[in-house]
């Protein structure tokens, strides 16, 4: 009975499929490669951060899928279908909330929701009570019949949700969905997405340069550099298999800097440890775990610590053991990029 | 289910709404040719082309109107652009080209309320209102409109990044359209150089036709090149406003 369906065989789970992803860019009649060669899959339901400085082709990918750029080469299926040959049928699937403002300023937000709903072919009546619904869910009911131009940014930013959101795509694409966010709009921002995730189960691939925020909301992180990607996995994956804990002792003499060096030799095999004067820095993995058997021996050999810090490993750990090159936003490597990025 | 319709209603209802709901931008880019109006055509002789002064220059004021407005319509895209809206609606399944042709089709709007205002004015001055030709008119000069306004938001699409290349191209032609076109003073005293590049002036064409049409001559000899200049226009301007905004990204 094989054959019968030949649209069933192509039925998976993956909402992205993309292999060997290539784009490049004429700038000055030079040749940019911001992607290159990129192999990625994502399952539905997966809450994706692709992490990477400023210019990694981030931005770049995300707009192959979303249809807005087609692909030097290689090719991407998103939601099922072809980003090159099937745009429409990708584009009824999928949401976006891009870099700037999805409505107009001249606008007021609910026409802007209802007309936007209208676009995905929602009757009027279907359209204009979504918008009521997102209105009321995202808290922008005093706002909603305000000229655009007049909310703040977080208000405004809330109502680029409530649009990517309009139709309830199965696939919600985010650029950099919180660059110019205060801290608490922020916050605001991710406990939205998380219950998107969470009520709905909708796929969500996001991009973002804040280490904190790729952390903190999600199950997998991409890391990309130059067009490349360089690491794939959860961030506890990520941070335990390129970035170990830090473990650092102080004593009040050095010698029993000395001594503890030698004695740890014996708790943590295969770490590195390093001394330099009453310091000792231990380099292992599960560091919590081994703190305490680390202080019973230290304790048993007589030398007396006085004080003990552990350090979990961040993703900026990983990026530069992975790179050489931090992704701090306020790293040496990194400024540049951002000086960028604010005379653009 | 979407159709090339649905579309093309969505967007245009999308642009008018702003409109509506802040009626002022309608006389807005009415200041200029109301100053004309006023100022300008009390200078005219009494009689212009075997006409009363009025009756030959108020058609070309409603032209004049349509052009101010429509030619800068692209600047309202171009801000779209900038501001992210534009890249939004590209991610949504409506139909390309009809981004440009709803947006296009709106333009009708506001000129139809800016030529009454015009005329409602115009009329205790003792201009003569010939309802029927002034509703002809008026309906070529929308397809003249849908294709000026589609020109100007490929503009609009083609300055993406340089705002001053919109003001400066915009601003370069719409003069030499303006005044080449016999809409302020009669050509036909003009040195022959004058006329030879008027009759290369698309909307020399509109204006005469406009002209006859305002004055009640429906059969005007006139009125035939002007309906197919109005329709050239429209017809490249679609083409190039579809072209760019199938490119836009």
């Amino acid at each position: 009975m094989a054959g019968i369906n030949s649209s069933v065989a192509v039925m998976t789970n993956a909402m992205i499929r993309t292999q060997g992803l290539t784009r490049h860019f004429t700038v000055k009649k030079e040749t940019v490669e911001a992607v290159r060669g990129l192999d990625l899959e994502v399952q539905k339901g997966e809450l994706v951060a692709l992490l990477g400085p400023n210019g990694a082709g981030k931005s770049t990918t995300l707009r192959m899928l979303t249809t807005l750029i087609p692909p030097t080469s290689g090719t991407a299926q998103v939601a099922g279908y072809d980003v090159t040959t099937s745009q429409r049928q990708v584009r009824n699937r999928i949401g976006y909330i891009g870099q700037g403002n999805g409505a107009g300023h001249s606008q007021r937000g609910r026409d802007e929701l209802i007309s936007h709903g209208r676009a995905y072919g929602m009757s009027r009546d279907k359209a204009r009570s979504r918008a009521a619904e997102l209105i009321e869910s995202l808290d922008l009911g005093a706002v909603a019949d305000r000229v655009v131009s007049s909310l703040s940014g977080g208000q405004r930013r809330r109502l680029d949700i409530a649009m990517g959101l309009i139709h309830a795509p199965e696939l919600l694409f985010l650029d950099e969905p919180s660059t110019g966010l205060d801290p608490q709009n922020r916050a605001n921002l991710l406990e939205h997405i998380r219950r998107l995730r969470a009520e709905h189960d909708t796929t969500i691939v996001l991009t973002t340069h804040y280490l904190d925020e790729a952390d903190a909301i999600a199950e997998r992180v991409i890391i990309v550099d130059h067009g490349k990607l360089i690491a794939d996995d959860t961030p506890a994956r990520l941070k335990a298999d390129h970035a170990g804990d830090r473990i650092v002792l102080q004593f009040d003499r050095e010698d029993d800097a000395r001594r503890a060096a030698t004695e740890s030799l014996g708790v943590v095999t295969g770490a590195d440890i390093e001394q330099v004067a009453g310091t000792v820095t231990i380099s292992a993995d599960g560091g919590t775990h081994v703190v305490p058997k680390l202080m019973r021996r230290l304790d048993e050999a007589g030398v007396t610590v006085t004080s003990v810090e552990v350090a979990r490993p961040t993703l900026d750990d990983v990026f530069l053991n992975l790179t050489g090159r931090s992704l701090r936003e306020d790293g040496a490597t990194t400024t540049s990029s951002i000086d960028q990025e604010l005379a653009a | 289910m979407t159709t090339l319709v649905t579309d093309t209603a969505t967007v245009f209802t999308r642009e008018l709404r702003p409109v509506l709901r802040n009626p002022f931008s309608v006389i807005f880019s009415m200041i200029q040719p109301l100053f004309f109006l006023a100022l300008f055509a009390p200078l005219l002789p009494s009689v212009v082309g075997g006409e009363s002064a009025l009756q030959w220059f108020v058609p070309g004021i409603v032209v004049m109107v349509c052009l101010f407005g429509t030619s800068t319509t692209g600047a309202n895209l171009l801000f779209e652009i900038q501001t992210g809206s534009h890249e939004r609606m590209l991610v949504t399944p409506l139909r390309r080209p009809t981004l440009i042709i709803g947006r296009a089709l709106k333009e009708i709007v506001p000129m139809f309320a800016q030529a009454a205002l015009i005329v409602a004015a115009t009329i205790p001055f003792g201009f003569d209102l010939h309802l029927a030709g002034a509703v002809l008119g008026l309906l070529l000069l929308s397809v003249f409109c849908v294709g000026l306004g589609s020109l100007s938001y490929t503009l609009g699409l083609a300055s993406k990044n340089q705002e001053w290349l919109f003001w400066a191209v915009q601003q370069t032609l719409l003069f030499p359209l303006l005044l080449l076109a016999g809409m302020l003073l009669p050509l036909d005293g003009g040195p022959g150089w004058l006329q030879t590049l008027a009759k290369f002036n698309p909307l020399t064409y509109v204006v005469d036709a406009e002209r006859a049409l305002f004055n009640g001559e429906v059969f005007s000899s006139t009125v035939v090149p002007g309906i197919v200049s109005a329709v050239a226009v429209a017809a490249i301007g679609l083409l190039v406003g579809v072209r760019a905004m199938r490119r836009s990204s």
